[in-house]
């Protein structure tokens, strides 16, 4: 038996322990809102928060978690501040094509104010670099974020 | 998809005489969003709600180009509605009383454009009529504002909603005999709408294919051979089906067709990591002798052999050979581009459930109409006994039009005789891709007098069963006919047993990289500014159109829109003023595809060690009038620049007949440091709104790399884009 507390809800699962956390949210505890995109951790479309901290739930065995882990998903991220305001964010600067995406780079954008909550473009590029978005809304994430941070949205990179 | 098969329907996919008063529209089986009880509908694509709820339908398939959201628009236009009132849903996989739904050629607009207009003028036709019975007065004195007809003279008012049930009982009118708005009436088309779905995926709702839910439904994984065409030889099924979570574990036989099922052993558990896991056991043993020949090494130097000699005309005029014999200065280039997988951010899945009554499917693709007939005879049930439902895509980018993932769900569901959701792993996405087929060109062209007397285009491309294969078609080129008046496009053939696709601007990502680079060499033995070279050869195209021929790639190509469009970006781009030179470069190409007319400039920077970087993209293009939905046209314009640039930066190279790379740790893409700074503008012109999934990609690439010379001196005739091509020691 593995217990999962997620989104503050503590759950007793009978699975085996290196099944991935993104498998264990998905279709054991119903929350798909987790997307599944490569499975080695190299797209960022599977990212959650433990306590805190954004990782990647394809390549976390649900074994390796402590016990007590607080994890976060995308279902309950509008319940943190920066959370709430990236979802509003992101709907005003419209970022989504396909959408798939988003929830991982919403994750990652949401850790990212947590710990620095008026980011420079450097901060952006290191904390979204794991993250792809294959329809290429790079320029509207950017936007947002900085739009959810209450800054200028100028993109200051060389141009 | 050339001009000659697009040909917009006569028929309005509008129901006329049709009102089913009183049916429910509801959404399908896991969207209980979706419900509207009690709405009312008027034809196929209006139901309105008691409290004034007007849903819409949505005929295309939603793969993040937007298509959900902008085609109600324009039936909201023309029905006089408030966009907060309109509910969207998106209609059933029904050709017969849709028409054509697809996502693919950027033909949604220029087909849906009028019909859907028309759609919502025709039923605000009867709501008017029900109305001018309800308050007495006459038809021509209503008008009508966010679902209220209004009699302004006497103040008098009512809404849709109560018009509903009178209106279900009229007849709709022929929709081509409806009178649509102006243009300056517009207060829907033309203003920016943020994307239907968008509030559900920022709260993790689910709405994508990979999310649905049927009940009873078990998880599959299907393990093909990774050489197309292999055959299963022996596989430890019995191990399989003893490990934890497993419910079935069994082989399919392919049909042999190359859209549908091939040669795999299915393993359904009762969630879908015990099928992955399960996966790591197994043991099968494939024949796959056929890949032995297909290597990208093989297929490099045949193609090299090949373009040594004359291949097959496919567009000529005057005397190219003769022009070039006789050159007083003369250029020649040769130019590869790779294979390309499509890996869209969702990997391939689908759910189906197979009853004695037939299939139910819920998929997300490109073009439901296309995967029907497949499912259909790989499991000996009528067509007419399939009912498909048109789920959202995390993208599609041309790999969704093929549906062989929907046939492996339907076929495991039948013989697993339970609901089954089948999910590819990213590494069936590669391996299983119907990639973008590599080509190879030659290029010679000859200068006299100052003029390009002669340009010659030699393709070495790929086919399937001795014909071009998907995606591997090169033309009419169309500006090869405009550079000079002697010229010639030959293709030669490769044999594939690679399975090859359509990939974004499919043939235009990789025609518009080679031919517009290589008029920049001409540029430069030219001696003139690429930018006026470009313009002069629209100038010259505008002063004797030449002559096309009927049905032929690009016959719709009018040069004054693109010199419009040059123009208006020189001065955006500040092309005049801009220094190339030290590492930084501007660069420019121009591409017509797509209906689209687009010009773009590059401004790049390479460091020592020739890592490369967009900085900054200048984009105009010519669709037309109208700009439905600016938010999500840019969308698409700032996607497609940063897609192309993209895809400079891998390759799909083949191993005996199997893909190499396998996920996205040897298959980069562009990230978000990578992605530029992007200027864009729309150029109006009076022409009817075409598409715009596509038409921005392909001069992205020749404008990235022809900035790449103007920075280093390097031409780029090969992609990828590798840094150690473009160092200060390969640079000479
Ligand atoms: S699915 Fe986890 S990083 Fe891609
Ligand atoms: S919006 Fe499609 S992958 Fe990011």
């Amino acid at each position: 038996m593995i217990t999962l507390t997620v989104n503050g809800k503590a759950h007793r699962l009978d699975v085996p322990e290196d099944m991935p956390l993104l498998w264990a949210l998905r279709d054991e505890l119903e929350l798909p809102g987790t997307k599944f995109g490569c499975g080695v951790a190299q797209c960022g479309a599977c990212t959650v928060h433990v306590d805190g901290v954004a990782v990647r739930s394809c390549a976390t065995p649900v074994g390796s978690l402590e016990a007590g882990a607080k994890i976060t998903t995308i279902e309950a991220i509008g319940a943190t501040a920066q959370g709430k305001a990236l979802q509003k964010a992101w709907l005003e600067v419209d970022v989504m094509q396909c959408g798939y995406c988003q929830a991982g780079q919403i994750m990652s954008a949401a850790a990212l104010l947590q710990a620095t909550p008026k980011p420079i473009d450097d901060d952006i590029d290191a904390a979204m670099e794991g993250n792809l978005c294959r329809c290429a809304t790079y320029k509207r994430i950017r936007e947002a974020i900085k739009s959810a941070a209450g800054m200028a949205l100028t993109d200051t990179r060389e141009a | 998809m050339d001009d000659a098969s697009f040909k917009p329907s006569r028929r309005l996919f509008l129901a006329s005489g049709m009102a089913a008063s009183g049916a429910l529209v509801v959404g399908f089986g896991f969207d209980a969003v979706a419900a509207n009880e009690g709405a009312t509908r008027l034809g196929d694509y209006v139901a309105i709600a008691p409290d004034g709820t007007v849903t819409i339908r949505a005929k295309n398939p939603e793969i993040g180009q937007g298509i959900k959201t902008m085609l109600p628009m324009l039936i909201a236009e023309e029905m006089d509605v408030a966009w907060e009132q309109v509910r969207i849903e998106t209609a059933p996989a029904d050709e017969k009383r849709f028409g054509a739904q697809f996502a693919g050629g950027s033909m949604s607009t220029p087909m849906n454009y009028e019909p859907m207009r028309r759609v919502g003028a025709a039923t605000r036709a009867v709501l008017v009529e029900a109305a001018a019975a309800a308050l007495k007065k006459p038809v021509n004195e209503l008008t009508v504002e966010a679902g209220v007809v209004h009699h302004k003279a006497t103040g008098a008012s009512i809404g849709y909603r109560k018009l509903v049930s009178a209106a279900a009982k009229l007849k709709l009118p022929d929709p081509a005999s409806v009178t649509l708005k102006p243009d300056s009436a517009f207060t829907i088309i033309g203003k920016s709408k943020g994307g239907y779905d968008s509030p559900a995926i920022v709260a993790g709702k689910p709405i994508f294919g990979i999310d649905v839910v049927v009940p009873g439904m078990k998880y599959a994984v299907f393990v093909k051979p990774p050489v197309y065409g292999a055959k299963l030889k022996s596989a430890n099924i019995d191990v399989i089906k003893a490990l934890k979570g497993i419910t079935h574990v069994f082989t399919l036989q392919g049909s042999g067709d190359f859209h549908s099922l091939q040669d795999g052993v299915a393993i359904v558990a009762d969630k879908w990591w015990y099928a992955r896991a399960a996966r790591d056991q197994l043991e099968v043993v494939w024949d796959d002798a056929v890949g032995a020949p297909h290597d990208s090494a093989t297929y490099a130097a045949k193609a090299k052999e090949l373009a040594k000699t004359k291949g097959a005309s496919v567009a000529s005029n005057g005397d190219a050979d003769a022009a070039l014999s006789k050159a007083t200065k003369k250029i020649e280039a040769w130019f590869e581009t790779p294979f390309l997988a499509h890996v869209p951010m969702e990997p391939q899945n689908c759910t189906a459930k197979v009853t004695a009554d037939g299939v139910e499917i819920w998929a997300p693709t490109q073009a439901p109409a296309w995967g029907r007939p497949h499912v259909a005879k790989a499991l000996g049930i009528a067509e007419d006994k399939i009912t498909i439902h048109m789920i959202r895509c995390g993208g599609g980018f041309g790999r969704r039009l093929e549906n062989d993932y929907m046939v492996e769900a339907a076929a495991i569901a039948q013989k697993a005789g339970v609901p089954v959701k089948l999910i590819w792993t990213r590494e069936d996405d590669v391996a299983y891709d119907y990639f973008r087929p590599g080509n190879y060109h030659r290029f010679e062209a000859a200068i006299d007098g100052g003029k390009i007397t002669a340009y010659k285009a030699r393709a070495v491309t790929f086919a399937r069963d001795g014909k071009v294969a998907q995606g591997a078609g090169i033309g009419p080129h169309d500006f090869v006919p405009l550079i000079s008046e002697n010229y010639a496009l030959e293709q030669h053939l490769i044999e594939t047993l690679i399975p090859t696709g359509y990939l974004r601007a499919p043939s235009s990502n990789a025609l518009g990289f080679v031919h517009e680079c290589f008029l920049d060499e001409i540029a430069g033995a030219l001696n003139k500014d690429p930018f006026t070279l470009r313009q002069e050869i629209v100038e010259a195209a505008i002063a004797s159109p030449r002559p096309v021929k009927d049905g032929e790639r690009g016959a719709s190509y009018q040069p004054k829109r693109l010199k419009a469009v040059l123009e208006t970006l020189r001065t955006r781009s500040g092309w005049d003023a801009a220094k190339s030179g030290n590492g930084i470069g501007y660069g420019v190409a121009t591409y017509f595809s797509h209906r689209g007319y687009f010009a773009e400039v590059a401004k790049v920077k390479v460091d020592d060690d020739g890592n490369w970087k967009v900085l900054k993209v200048w984009v105009v293009g010519d669709v037309g009038r109208t700009i439905i939905n600016p938010t999500g046209a840019a969308n698409q314009v700032e996607g497609s620049v940063m897609d192309g640039i993209g895809e400079m930066m891998s390759e799909i190279t083949f191993d005996k007949g199997r893909a190499v790379q396998s996920n996205f740790q040897d298959i980069p893409m562009i990230r978000m440091s990578q992605a530029p700074h992007i200027d864009l503008h729309f150029e109006l012109s009076d022409n009817g709104p075409t598409g715009l999934g596509e038409p921005a990609l392909p001069p992205v690439i020749p404008a990235v790399c022809n900035a790449i010379f103007a920075a280093t001196g390097v031409r780029v005739r090969k992609l990828p884009l590798l840094p150690e091509t473009l160092s200060k020691a390969a640079r000479t």
